[in-house]
């Protein structure tokens, strides 16, 4: 085959040139990104969980508000949870500079405190957002003692149902309902009920609420080095725990796939005709909403939906909802610390919690923001999600928290295995890895 | 790759007749050879040597220390600790033996669709023969992780069809939950993992077709043999080298298969192998000692399937060809 001729000496000109002006694009581009706005205001980035758009909106809010002192642009996290703690962690770990703010997802945040990854938060700025926020929020920004991180939303799960269920069933929901209830009420009804019984986080949160509903923590002495922390598995409370995830799962009344049960799967079946009652957070509302206005749900199911408290484990015994939601932490190799705290107070304040809740169905972590009227017109549930915020208890705190959370995945799921004797091998487990004895 | 080592051959044995006798022997063309072999091949061995030999030097050196990246100031020197209890887990054992058990299944099923896909295409007309290879490759070219979504899908108890399509089949039906338990979650896993890469395979196969010298199969078909005679007595053993290569190279990337279950199942349910439980050991728990012993032993094995394949199919591709 013929191949055009070019002289050498200008193919290798061109070579160069090529080369040159690919190492200046590079370096201007790099220039770019690291100056972030040149010698003006500098550009913070904000590392964000997916949403419907609220943290880009607010970011753009806050950019124009701040008079010019910083710009905020978003960058996008991975979907999962545990996926956003492997990219900040290790980023983190590498002292990265671009790490602005951070959106956390509260049990992740002892992780990153422990070894100083978090800059310090400036004491009134730690004053004044923890001062109005729910007790959960607080705790799910605090390690050791000290404000690490600026509460921003707060999540908890209601107990969703439908109207009709409950009414077939005879159980009244004006009065709090146990667990033993609801599968009663499935048995009676042949309907399925709504957890989440996949090997994900989703079963920690679940565990960790039938614990704290007992008064019993996972973690008896937060805070400890690995191989000191105590576990408080292996209890009467772990026994019934154990006792009504292995009846849900053995009785198959979570329904055929209850193994693979996300939240989002939880949501959709219980939108079918099996559906009755389902723990969930608070997004199944917006979701129904979203799928009635797209004709892919009928209105009647939407009009036919309940909320009430996150069930008890028993009738006397108060209930302990999960609790999540974000809060932000600003990196500790950050550029711009003061202007990224400057942005962090802007963010977190009570009008744009509002507005993301309003926007985009997230519950803000201020009370004062549920008292906006705005917010009382869209969610009627407002009061019950402030009240289920008040009892909500976090999820184990520790450095070591991806290890307890995947100890407890990996024996309480399938939900038919779990037995009596699941808490104490699950305690066992989980000790056995954080002395570095066992792989997880 | 199996031209490669034919074209290899003159150059290689040319080289090595003199060689016996001395190097004063090795003629200027010979020489000038291997100058431009250097040449060529030069630049690329030394950036592989670099990219490759740093990390698995430092993953090893790393696999000594009891090392949390989030607790840098802990660092504490173990010595083979980490192995100790790598080997000493039950953890690990279930893993590789899942790790075997779809590299054992998925090849050599891989191994026979993909032998009877290169003979179709062989065999095919001429002018079909174009399509037909495009056809077969179109798995191939697909991302694995757009096959292992697109199979999740398919299976899924929810969003999933197979249920409904094949509810006649006896045990499923519209509540049967494929990513639920080990055995159809592995099925669906490796199921995906033939369909993608048999298309590799039956090219290699392929080309090894194309290398049986036509002399021989149709001396062979004058003899008398039959079908089968003419398969396992003279186009097999004179593909030896393609097969090897086939299985050499599937048999190490399905020992390190990863995408699918992470999408799939993430490890669920006994459904992890040994590449995922690095990555959960060192991206996830952020124990990079730990995580790094179990790299180090995957690399390890890696390199045991190698040496076997090679060992056992009496095969050196670099000079002599079939020994």
């Amino acid at each position: 085959m013929d191949v055009p001729y070019s002289p050498p000496r200008r193919r290798r000109r061109g070579v160069a040139l090529a080369l040159v002006t690919g190492m200046v694009a590079v370096a201007a581009l790099s220039g770019c990104s690291s100056q972030g706005g040149g010698s003006g205001a500098p550009t913070l980035t904000w590392y964000i969980n997916p949403d419907s758009g609220g943290q880009a909106e607010i970011a753009q809010r806050c950019s124009a508000q701040s008079g010019g002192a910083y710009s905020i642009k978003t960058s996008l996290l991975p979907r999962q949870a545990s996926s956003q703690r492997e990219q900040l962690a290790r980023r983190l770990a590498a002292g990265d500079t671009s790490l602005d703010i951070m959106s956390l997802d509260p049990p992740f945040v002892p992780e990153l405190a422990e070894p100083g990854f978090l800059a310090p938060v400036p004491a009134a700025l730690a004053q004044s957002s923890t001062a109005d926020a729910v007790e959960g929020a607080v705790k799910g920004a605090t390690w050791k003692g000290k404000v690490v991180a600026v509460p921003f939303w707060a999540n908890t799960q209601l107990l969703w149902y439908k109207k009709s269920v409950a009414q077939q069933a005879g159980l009244d929901m004006s009065k709090p309902v146990t667990w033993d209830q609801l599968m009663d009420a499935a048995r009676k009804t042949h309907k399925q009920l709504g957890v989440q019984g996949i090997r994900a986080e989703s079963m920690t949160v679940w565990v960790n609420a039938l614990y704290e509903s007992q008064g019993q923590s996972i973690i008896t002495n937060p805070g400890a080095p690995g191989d000191q922390i105590q576990l408080g598995l292996d209890s009467p409370a772990g026994q019934e725990a154990a006792r009504i995830v292995g009846t849900i799962g053995r009785d198959g009344l979570g329904g055929p796939g209850i193994a693979t049960q996300n939240e989002d799967v939880t949501r959709q079946n219980w939108q079918g005709p099996d559906g009755s009652f389902m723990v969930n957070w608070p997004f199944v509302y917006t979701a129904a909403q979203s799928a009635v206005k797209e004709g892919t749900l009928d209105k009647s199911v939407l009009d036919d939906m309940g909320w009430a408290l996150y069930p008890r484990v028993s009738a006397d015994k108060e209930t302990a909802p999960p609790f999540g939601g974000i809060v932000l932490g600003v990196g500790a190799k950050s550029r711009h610390v003061d202007q990224a705290f400057q942005a962090v107070k802007c963010i977190t304040s009570t009008q744009n919690q509002s507005y993301y809740f309003v926007s985009n169905g997230n519950p803000p972590a201020s009370k004062a923001a549920y008292d906006d009227p705005e917010v009382q017109k869209a969610y009627p549930m407002a009061n019950v999600i402030r009240q289920s915020l008040e009892l909500a208890k976090p999820r184990p705190q520790t450095q070591f928290y991806n290890e307890v959370s995947t100890g407890i995945q990996q024996r309480w799921t399938p939900l038919d295995a779990v037995t009596q004797q699941t808490p104490k091998e699950t305690q066992d487990f989980i000790t056995a890895v954080l002395k570095g004895d066992r792989l997880l | 790759m199996s031209s490669t080592a034919t074209t290899a051959i003159p150059a290689a044995s040319a080289a090595q007749a003199p060689e016996k006798q001395g190097r004063r022997r090795v003629s200027e063309r010979t020489r000038s050879e291997r100058r431009l072999g250097w040449i060529l091949a030069g630049p690329a061995f030394i950036i592989m040597v670099a990219v490759t030999i740093y990390p698995i030097l430092q993953a090893f050196y790393d696999s000594l220390f009891s090392f949390r990246l989030t607790a840098p100031g802990e660092r504490r020197f173990i010595g083979l600790q980490n192995y100790g209890v790598v080997f000493s887990d039950s953890v690990f054992w279930r893993d590789l033996g899942v790790t075997v058990l779809i590299t054992v299944i998925t090849v050599a099923v891989e191994l026979v669709l993909g032998f009877a896909l290169a003979l179709v295409m062989n065999n095919a007309l001429k002018r079909m023969r174009g399509l037909l290879r495009t056809a077969i490759l179109i798995p191939y070219g697909t991302i694995t992780v757009v096959s292992a979504f697109a199979w999740f899908y398919m299976f899924d108890i929810n969003s999933g069809y197979v249920n409904t399509w094949f509810s006649w089949l006896p045990g499923i039906g519209p509540d049967f939950d494929w990513f639920g338990s080990a055995a159809p979650a592995l099925f669906v896993i490796m199921a995906s993992e033939i369909w993608k890469t048999t298309p590799f395979i039956s090219l290699l196969l392929l080309s090894g077709l194309a290398q049986v010298p036509s002399e021989l199969t149709e001396a062979a078909k004058v003899d008398g043999a039959s079908w089968w005679e003419r398969m396992s007595r003279v186009i097999i053993p004179n593909m030896r080298a393609a097969i090897m290569v086939a299985v050499l190279f599937r048999a190490l990337d399905a020992f390190r298969i990863f995408d699918n279950i992470f999408i799939m199942t993430n490890g669920a349910y006994g459904t992890e192998t040994l590449s995922l439980l690095a990555y959960r050991t060192s991206i996830g728990r952020l124990e990079i000692g730990l995580g790094s012993a179990v790299s180090v032993v995957l690399f390890l094995l890696v390199i045991l399937i190698a040496i076997i394949a090679i060992k056992g199919f009496k095969v050196d591709l670099a000079s002599r060809g079939v020994k």
